[in-house]
């Protein structure tokens, strides 16, 4: 019953196979190196003195007992960053973003979060670092906090920064306010399209902070030299975005800083921002020595960068037939502490499932006293998504409508403008609602006490830089040299389009992922952008190093290039028949024709991937207890073209069961000062492999036309739509509408209770 | 400083002395006295599985055993799975069928599913997944780990 | 974590000489699952470790068909649920051995160390209770019994006064027609602290159509572990039907005094032990039955 299909047009010889990944063998023995194994001579293990408070003025910190303890070697607090020097009339405009940036590594005036971190120690080992915090001695005063992002955002609620002043669309307000951005989109004419409507529903949903929950914590290596070199080994998504911030907080060149990218355990966007690097540099410089620094689970959880939690309103109109008419949402995401929550991202994707002619959609960046919060997983879309989907389920049941009907005559495709103005280029949602419509799962029988639900979801799967350098060995292998941190499989996806674009064997590529110093500037693995970003610079230099192996032959032949072709790894004379290289015959007489050959390229990709998913779901609701069992899930995406497969599924099959968790029982729970309660994988609740069927997976392939094998980026989509799929199908099991994630145990048992229903 | 205690171990089948405090957990023995980094450290509250370790045939979160209790144990990790003719059949089948994305768990898997399928070689799916829910992985969503131990099961 | 000394005493007069001279600084470990946690995490310190699994009393695991099952201490869940006999004598044991942690706490984790940590959620507590089950404890004024129901005083706090230690766990002979059984709700299927728990054990007459007798136990819905008396001496006597079972329950929740914290509401908690003690029940009666 269980499958994975995937419905392909178009085939090649490498793209689209499913080869061994290169890194594989290492990390099945235990050799591969991550950040925390990092091992130098002399090296000593930080430490981070965090704030138990959520909200709280420092009046004064005295290290001087900590310093004295046997084995400490260093100690910093916001005293040592450049900020503490520098003054605004200095820093000019740079001035907000560099305070918020290095005071939430170590915090200068205020704590802002319980886990803020206010002083760091280095020491022989981690455990005198540990015993050494206790005798840092802070004073606080202790502020009221503020928790709630609708609280927050209540004129008279406590502030969390005094001087924040709110950006509605390119204006600041006059007072202070917690709201740090105001967005607003609008398309067509909204109160003729409600009035239009047969039918018009609104309605308000939340959800709670969650975590991105890798297995790996935040950890980091620096080495300040002597020569004043600074080098950092640490796991990120993003050498070069360390790099970025680290410089930029230190206040030094960034070619003064070495960033290598360890192998990463883990990050679905949560290991973007660089919380340790700069302060183990600051160790480093101080104690002359390597200085190592790894979080406790419970750090991760407190004081790394969770997901947004958000409060939606929506409200859709449509015709009995259907047809939507107009659409509105109001979204306010909570940042954490400082300004930046994908509340744009949100009102984006909000409709971009659905071709509608009238809407407006505004979003609110809201601050609290709760950790910065960090990308997860298409940053902003899996909310607003729990909230649209649900509506339109609910509407659908209202109309007496089939769900993937309604969608299939609402969908978004090819010409479709979404409402921030972009106007689709060929997509495949109609494909994959037709695959849902098509498949065994939608169309198999349910059983009692179950219900089934289906929810569509987007992601722009945006481009970036990327940069790639190649060169051929005298044996004919081929060393791919690149930027781009591998953290599930893309040395081998772009391994694989280097080899289909030079026509030679995936195993005659060998993929190095190095560091910021010998590699040009690449952006993060993130954003579902690698095998595409990446891929398409390893396509171009691809093609820099077929152009100069026809140079090459032009001058063994002692011909014009115009007179040679390169086809599937082949170069020979267009009219000389005797005249041929293979790729390695041509590789072998390099060494003695002018020497190696180095393909390079560096791109910046406009446009977007576009990546759409539909979700099937069946659950069985226990009555007595409230318990939700996923009993069946089938994923359906398009993938553009799935580069490899098994890794497309893996991030399709992945993303749905971070969904599961967040639409079941993953939730941040804080007290009302907003102290986290349950900063441990035993209470934030992640779902274990007993909690799970088989995902089935159905590969989409329609072909995005701004890639040349048509690969659009895969890993966001996958955690858009299982919310609200899953709410839905509790609906359809229990005949209760769940507007507030996590749909846990006793949120249904309550809703059984209010409406009788139990 | 507190005291350092000498234990005698085996180790991946080799007989091995170290030197440790008697609060180092294990984990911190393998990464930090003794080098042997391919144990993870997930939690170090024994809920995540990345440290498992099979310690006298038994699997172990070895963040919640302390160097000390090695004496005299026999020790098997991530790097003793492998021989010299190959890998272990479950690290190929890990490999062949994509069971890993990140990797930073799959030490840990391979080590619960080698002690799982070395008692019960024909251990069906809903065994594999009551007897992995100690051992978490944020990246595959469990399908293709399950498929991958199940492959090298005798069930069918 | 602190610096503290290890010692691996090999017999309980050592033990218990070692932990009388230091009193409130020693702290006994047996799997270490909760303690080296909780140490860990600052929540306890202790300058001297005192690991018992080298007693060979507390690894004692036998069951003799006249006295009944002894259950060393330092005995691990895993062992427990691996002997045949004993899986098959006690089976409302095993559901609880079978429940903490995953498989890899199940290689370290006790039932006595479960006891002893003193939590409210204890999965073993409740199953232990409802069997009957004795605590063995020696000290320096030698040894003494206690019925596991009032081994727990507080949240992590047990009766072992100062030099006492928890030897073993003595359970009855199970009696003819009777049946065993501990549920507890989690909101995940492993790897999580009991909402509410519920221990039963039941002995129906030997047309299997009546209670003689019955206990049942609570997890979480107090400070400490609840022996729910009166819910289970309201089934001897009766005939088994929904009505005694239903009742029964209902007695169960009335002995329950939850709070409301990040793991459940009061109201959900008692709700569960309504459900929990039905289903519980049904189950160990079924077994009981031969089921």
């Amino acid at each position: 019953m269980t499958s994975n299909q995937v419905l392909s047009e178009i085939e090649y010889n490498v793209v689209g196979k499913r080869p061994l990944r290169p890194d594989g063998v290492d990390k099945v023995t235990g050799r591969a190196r991550y950040g925390d194994d990092t091992n130098l001579t002399g090296m000593l293990r930080a430490k981070l003195l965090r704030s138990p408070h959520p909200h709280a003025r420092i009046k004064s910190i005295d290290t001087s007992k900590a310093e004295a303890f046997p084995g400490v070697r260093a100690v910093v607090t916001a005293k040592d960053l450049p900020f503490a020097v520098l003054s605004k009339e200095e820093l000019g405009g740079e001035y907000t973003a560099l305070k918020f940036a290095s005071d939430h590594m170590l915090a200068s005036d205020k704590v802002l979060f319980k886990g803020h971190p206010v002083a760091a120690i280095a020491a022989v080992n981690a455990h005198v670092a540990e015993s050494a915090l206790a005798l840092i001695e802070v004073d606080y005063e202790v502020l009221e906090s503020v928790v709630d992002v609708r609280e927050a955002m209540k004129d008279g609620a406590p502030l969390v920064h005094e001087d924040l002043r709110t950006n509605d669309m390119g204006e600041t307000a006059d007072k202070p306010s917690n709201i740090a951005m105001h967005m607003s989109y609008a398309m067509g004419d909204i109160e003729k399209g409600f009035a239009e409507a047969d039918l018009v529903l609104e309605r308000e949903y939340t959800t709670a902070t969650v975590h991105q929950g890798y297995i790996e914590p935040h950890n980091t290596t620096a080495f300040w030299n002597s020569d004043g070199q600074l080098n950092i080994w640490t796991s990120t998504q993003g050498s070069f975005q360390v790099r970025g911030t680290v410089a930029s907080v230190l206040r030094l060149p960034v070619s003064q800083v070495k960033v290598t990218p360890m192998e990463i355990g883990g990050g679905f966007g949560g290991k973007i921002t660089a919380y340790l690097d700069a302060i183990a540099a600051l160790l480093s410089k101080k104690a002359g020595a390597p200085v190592k620094a790894l979080m406790t689970r419970t750090e991760v959880f407190e004081a790394s960068g969770p997901a947004p939690a958000s409060w939606m309103r929506v409200k859709i109109g449509v015709k009995n037939n259907g047809k939507m008419t107009a659409v509105e949402t109001e979204i306010a995401m909570d940042a954490g502490a400082y300004p930046g929550s994908p509340a744009m991202q949100a009102i984006v994707c909000a409709f971009a499932c659905y071709d509608v002619e009238n809407g407006k959609v505004d979003g609110y960046d809201v601050v609290v006293n709760k950790p910065k919060t960090a990308a997860y997983r298409a940053p902003g879309s899996p909310q607003a998504a729990f909230a649209v989907e649900s509506l339109i389920d609910e509407i659908c049941g209202e109309l007496k409508l089939d769900p993937i009907e309604f969608r299939l005559l609402n969908a978004a495709k090819e010409g479709t403008r979404r409402i921030e103005g972009l106007v689709a280029r060929r997509i495949g949602l109609v494909e994959c609602l037709e695959a849902a419509r098509a498949h065994d799962h939608y169309k198999s029988k349910l059983s009692d006490n179950t219900g089934r639900g289906v929810a569509c979801g987007y992601w722009p799967n945006r481009g970036f830089q990327s940069s790639v350098v190649m060169t051929v060995n005298f044996d004919g292998v081929v060393s791919l040299i690149m930027g781009s941190v591998d953290i599930g499989g893309t040395r081998a996806s772009i391994a694989q389009q280097t080899a289909e674009t030079l026509g030679i064997a995936y195993e005659d590529v060998k993929p190095t992922i190095v560091d910021t110093d010998s590699i040009g500037y690449t952006f993060i693995t993130g954003g579902s952008r690698t095998s595409f970003a990446t891929g398409l610079a390893a396509i171009d230099a691809a093609e820099d190093v077929k152009s100069q192996m026809i140079s090459r032959a032009a001058k063994i032949w002692d011909t014009s290039e115009d007179d040679i072709e390169y086809v599937a790894g082949v170069v020979s004379h267009k009219s000389d028949e005797e005249l041929k290289f293979s790729f390695k015959d041509l590789a072998r007489q390099l060494a003695t024709t002018g020497g190696t050959i180095s393909g390079r390229s560096n791109v910046d990709p406009t446009g977007e991937g576009n990546g759409y998913a539909v979700h099937i779901v069946d659950v069985v609701v226990d009555a007595d207890t409230g318990k939700t069992d996923v009993t069946r899930f089938t994923a359906i995406q398009d993938a553009g073209k799935a580069v490899h497969p098994s890794y497309v599924e893996g991030q399709m099959q992945g993303g749905a069961v971070q969904g599961i968790g967040w639409a079941l029982n993953e939730e941040y729970f804080f007290d009302d000062t907003g102290k986290m309660m349950n900063p441990t994988f035993l209470d934030y609740r992640m779902p274990t492999s007993l909690d799970l069927p088989m995902i089935d997976t159905v590969i989409v392939e329609v072909a995005n036309p701004g890639h040349p094998y048509g690969v659009r980026g895969v890993g966001e989509a996958s955690i858009v739509p299982p919310m609200a799929a899953i709410g839905n199908a509790i609906h359809g099991a229990t005949g209760n509408r769940m507007r507030s994630l996590p749909i846990s145990p006793v949120r249904i048992l309550e809703a059984g209770w209010e409406n009788g229903k139990s | 400083m507190p005291g350092v205690t000498h234990v005698k171990t085996t180790l991946n089948d080799e007989p091995i002395d170290f030197l440790c405090e008697p609060r180092q957990s294990l984990l911190e023995v393998l990464r930090d006295v003794l080098g042997m980094t391919g144990t993870k450290e997930g939690c170090n509250d024994g809920n995540c599985g990345a440290c498992t370790i099979i310690l006298d045939g038994i699997i172990v979160d070895s963040c919640l055993v302390l160097g000390v209790e090695a004496e005299g144990k026999e020790i098997t990790t991530i790097e003793g799975m492998a021989s010299p003719e190959g890998l272990h059949p479950l690290q190929q089948s890990f490999l062949e069928n994509a069971a890993l994305q990140c990797g930073i768990c799959t030490p840990g898997f391979l080590l619960a599913a080698k002690a799982l399928l070395d008692a019960e070689p024909d251990a069906d799916e809903g065994r594999i997944r009551h007897w992995l829910a100690g051992n978490l992985c944020r990246c595959t969503g469990y399908d293709k780990i399950i498929r991958a131990v199940l492959q090298v099961s005798t069930a069918k | 974590m602190e610096a503290f000394d290890f010692v691996s005493p090999i017999s309980i007069e050592e033990a218990v000489k070692t932990l009388a001279s230091h009193g409130d600084k020693a702290r006994i470990m047996a799997g270490g699952t909760d303690m080296l946690v909780q140490m860990r995490a600052g929540r306890r310190t202790a300058p001297l470790v005192v690991d018992i699994k080298g007693i060979p009393e507390l690894n004692v695991l036998s069951y003799d068909s006249a006295k009944g099952l002894t259950l060393g201490a330092a005995v691990p869940c895993y062992k427990i649920y691996q002997d045949k006999t004993v899986a098959a004598a006690y089976p409302g044991l095993i559901d609880a051995a079978y429940l903490i942690g995953g498989i890899q706490i199940q290689g370290r984790a006790t039932i006595g160390g479960n006891i002893c940590n003193a939590a409210p959620s204890g999965d073993a507590i409740p199953a232990v209770i409802a069997l009957s089950g004795v605590c063995n404890i020696a000290g320096p004024n030698g040894t003494r019994e206690m019925p596991c129901e009032e081994f727990c005083t507080a949240p992590g706090r047990n009766a072992l006064e100062n030099g006492e230690i928890l030897v073993s766990i003595s359970m009855p002979v199970p009696q003819a027609n009777s049946g065993a059984n501990y549920l507890r709700f989690i909101p995940r299927n492993e790897m999580d602290i009991a909402v509410a728990g519920v221990g039963v054990s039941v002995v129906l007459d030997g047309s299997g159509q009546n209670f003689v007798s019955a206990r049942i136990s609570l997890a979480s819905v107090a400070p400490t572990p609840v022996f729910a008396k009166e819910a289970g001496d309201s089934l001897a006597g009766k005939p088994v039907s929904e009505e005694a079972v239903q009742q029964a329950s209902e007695l169960a929740q009335a002995a329950s005094k939850p709070i409301n914290d990040m793991r459940g509401t009061i109201r959900q908690r008692t709700h569960l032990i309504g459900v929990l003690t039905r289903r519980s029940l049904n189950k160990a009666i079924e077994r009981a039955r031969g089921g």
